[in-house]
């Protein structure tokens, strides 16, 4: 399916810590503003697809746009680890015929007391993915992630040098993208090295934000893309991984922790394009947590096993260095939205359109997390 | 809000190994048919398919694989406790089995007890057995030397 579908119309809403409206009308706007930009009919949309944490049902998107019979709606699992793979699965069904238009979305709100991740918990802890580590006090993801990145770090000499490079890159994006929430917020790396600490090795920095709002996409085929309004962003590969004996966020049981599912998805993603990594001219890689991009930049090829630190070292992704990464800010400066943003930036970055445009930039890539299963979509520019 | 420490959900799967540790046995899931080890345990072996286990005896040492300190904000009850370390902990028998725990001074210790920035990846320790709550044995850990003395 190379090269055959395409994303035509992206839409969001503003992002902020906390906005009042539902999550349900945030997608609802998210959805309309996609379908504008498009400039297809609500109509004409006979396919949904969403993270399967999504809390408002296709039937309530449909009813409420006036969409058309839909012939197609899937979703897909795993948080910040889905979205890759929505809006793929939903190019999957366009190039197979069983829609014709698609629309792939994520509205979230963090900013009520009442989602936070404690909101849900119970005493006795159930399931394999926390019942073996929360009772200790391994009680977020931060606290997760925290304990690969102690490894990581023992394992190939990264230091929190490496991760400031990340949040820095991040926060300097932001800066220049009015639609950021941090965007009005310099960082500097004193900043940064004198926060609070939230689980060792990672501070506060090497979080993401936590965001109300909502992203949407629209996907059609590559043919009816260049009748519309916008420029494509053509989907030229994409995968989806759940690695053998993956345990999501609390990988510790298997051969190599450290080798997360980025690998066996990238493996896919490249046998599938007709590129390779040096022919990407940028890239958002998920960043709930700093270090997930640095194990994202290996995995995924960019530079080799245990590399990354030093591949952020001098700007090497920021603007004008190596592989240009989260250009509108990223989940860690621009919004945290499961990495539905990072799609839109992608899609932004090959119609020449983002704030921190990357020239002439032909192929942008774009990932879902690290340390859950996980996807990727390699857009291409339609010139 | 949850103001108690968390426990382990019990099912069949994980009952057995909590049956161990309240009677101070660290025990690992291993295939009947093939005697591959398994971590979480769970009813079918990965490598041969079989449904059938039995739960070997484990020295109890181990060496620290990774660490972490969390911070808050926590739940009450562990927030109580933080800056806390959490260790997971590989096992000479099975180097592909590791358990998440805690790095405590004393059998009954503290998990704040010891210096965060005194654990390094590798030490040796060996595995003890705490009550959390009644009825409840979660497995941590103390630096060998600690132990011996």
């Amino acid at each position: 399916m190379r090269d055959q579908t395409a994303i035509v119309g992206i839409g969001t809403t503003e992002f902020a810590k906390q906005i009042d409206r539902s999550e349900r009308r945030l997608a609802l706007e998210a959805i309309q503003g996609a379908l504008v930009d498009a400039g297809i009919e609500p109509s004409e949309v006979d396919g949904l697809s969403c993270y399967s944490m999504e809390s408002t049902e296709e039937i309530d998107i449909a009813r409420n746009l006036g969409l058309g019979d839909l012939t197609w709606f899937s979703k897909v699992a795993y948080g910040g680890g889905a979205g890759c793979g929505v809006v793929g699965q939903a190019a999957l069904a366009v190039a197979s015929g069983q829609c014709s238009v698609a629309i792939a979305w994520r509205s979230r709100k963090r900013g009520g007391r009442g989602t936070r991740p404690w909101a849900g918990v119970s005493q006795r802890v159930q399931g394999d993915q926390q019942r073996w580590t929360r009772p200790y006090g391994m009680l977020r993801p931060v606290d997760e992630i925290a304990m690969l990145t102690t490894r990581y770090q023992h394992e190939f000499g990264a230091t929190r040098e490496h991760l400031a490079n990340v949040a820095l890159a991040a926060r300097r994006h932001a800066n220049a993208n009015p639609a950021a929430v941090m965007f009005d917020r310099p960082m500097t790396r004193e900043d940064y090295m004198s926060a609070r600490w939230v689980s060792e090795p990672l501070c506060l920095f090497d979080n993401c934000l936590e965001t109300d709002g909502a992203c949407a996409v629209v996907i059609t085929s590559a043919e009816r893309a260049r009748d519309l309004r916008q420029p494509a962003a053509l989907i030229h590969s994409w995968a989806q991984s759940l690695p053998q004996q993956h345990q999501t966020m609390t990988n510790f049981f298997c051969d190599d922790p450290l080798r997360g599912p980025s690998w066996s998805c990238a493996e896919k993603l490249w046998s599938l394009a007709e590129v390779k990594p040096d022919e990407v001219a940028v890239a958002q890689l998920y960043d709930a947590f700093s270090p997930l991009v640095l194990l994202s930049l290996e995995g995924y090829g960019f530079c080799e096993r245990g590399e990354a630190g030093p591949f952020t070292q001098d700007g090497g992704i920021e603007i004008g260095g190596r592989l240009p990464v989260n250009t509108s800010g990223g989940g860690m400066s621009e919004a945290y939205l499961h990495g539905f943003n990072l799609i839109v930036e992608a899609v932004r970055q090959v119609r020449g359109t983002s704030s921190n445009q990357v020239p002439d930039a032909e192929f942008s890539l774009v990932t879902s997390g690290d340390g859950v299963p996980t996807g990727a979509l390699l857009l291409r520019s339609d010139r | 809000m949850i103001e108690g420490l968390l426990l382990p959900g019990m099912d069949e799967d994980s009952e057995p190994f909590f049956g161990f540790t309240a009677v101070q046995e660290l025990r690992v899931q291993c295939c009947s048919d093939c005697s591959a080890a398994r971590m979480p345990p769970r009813p079918m072996c990965p490598h041969c398919g079989s449904l059938e286990s039995i739960w070997e005896l484990l020295s109890g040492s181990g060496t620290i694989w990774s660490y972490c300190v969390p911070h808050g904000p926590l739940l009450p009850a562990y927030s109580a406790l933080a800056p806390y370390n959490l260790i997971i902990v590989e096992i000479p028998e099975y180097p592909a089995i590791r358990f998440c725990g805690n790095l405590v001074a004393s059998p009954n210790g503290e998990i704040n007890e010891l210096d965060p920035a005194g654990i390094r990846i590798g030490e040796s320790v060996q595995v003890v057995f705490p009550e959390a709550v009644e009825g409840v044995v979660l497995p941590r850990w103390q630096r060998l030397e600690d132990g011996e003395s």
